[in-house]
């Protein structure tokens, strides 16, 4: 077999081939959540995005967070979202641009922190492989045991902050008339 | 295994999104989006560092703050969402541009 004169790039794994697809859903969801004129068509590019970042945790091995990510994003905000939309009817299609006024210093903003961000990706020599997990049951043990000894209080705070949310958004949002 | 850049590039790619829809978009409703978009660029962050980092078996602070992410963007878009229907009775219109009674 005759030697190649330059060395082959690393054939990708399957996780990493698992990643890109994850990866490019997640990034055309996030494109549709910004360009869309149809804000409703927003919404659905806001739950491709979802989709992708549980599916982004689960190649990282954090099944119950991808989990989570599916009950709370996606069955829950992306319903509530769905509910706002059709309840300010009328509001989706304007016959005007998507963007408000400041829409250009918004841009040059978005584009200066991406920049900052992928310097800032790009010039530290990260890790290219975590330590295995050996017993990914361990993990789900471990979080039920954080969530009532050291973070117990943070924990009860949390319930609390959403009993309050929950209070607060009937309130708001309540006909007074 | 999947290098730790590509997650960060991933997140910056959202957070940057989320930016943009934040601070352009005209439907409040919008900008409620972007938020998220920024808080699922964070989490991914979360869980990548913690993926890479020292003994993830035993270290769970990075999933614990994510759990914790998550629960305070569901009470977030709830308010979120809750004032945007009040602003919408009684103003009848989300458009931020046209929301400007506290401009001096």
């Amino acid at each position: 077999m005759p030697e190649l004169p330059f060395p082959l790039p690393p054939l990708p794994t399957v996780s990493q081939v698992v990643f890109l697809m994850i990866a490019v859903l997640a990034v055309l969801g996030s494109l549709a959540v910004v360009l869309a004129r149809n804000l409703f068509h927003s919404a659905l590019g806001l739950v491709a995005a979802f989709f992708g970042a549980a599916g982004v945790y689960i190649v990282a091995e954090a099944e119950f967070i991808g989990v989570s990510q599916v009950l709370v994003y996606v069955g829950a905000i992306s319903t509530l979202i769905a509910f706002a939309i059709m309840l300010t009817r009328g509001m989706m299609f304007g016959a005007t641009s998507p963007r408000n006024r400041q829409s250009g210093t918004a841009a040059i903003i978005t584009v200066l922190t991406f920049v900052v961000l992928m310097a800032l990706t790009r010039g530290i020599p990260w890790p290219h492989a975590g330590e295995p997990i050996v017993d990914g049951q361990l993990i789900i043990a471990g979080l039920g045991h954080a969530f009532v000894n050291e973070y117990v209080v943070p924990f009860v705070l949390l319930a609390m902050l959403l009993l309050v949310a929950l209070a607060g958004a009937i309130v708001v949002a309540r006909d007074r008339k | 295994m999947v290098p730790l850049t590509w997650y960060l590039i991933l997140a910056a790619f959202m957070f940057s999104s989320g930016l943009f829809a934040t601070l352009g978009r005209r439907n409040a409703i919008a900008v409620l989006m972007g938020i998220e978009l920024m808080l699922n660029a964070a989490n991914i962050n979360l869980i990548a560092f913690w993926r890479y980092g020292v003994a993830p078996t035993e270290n769970l602070d990075g999933q614990i703050f994510a759990l914790f992410v998550i629960a305070v963007a569901a009470a977030e878009v709830a308010i979120g969402l809750a004032l945007v229907i009040s602003v919408y009775r009684n103003r009848r219109t989300v458009h931020l541009d046209d929301l400007d009674i506290l401009k001096g």
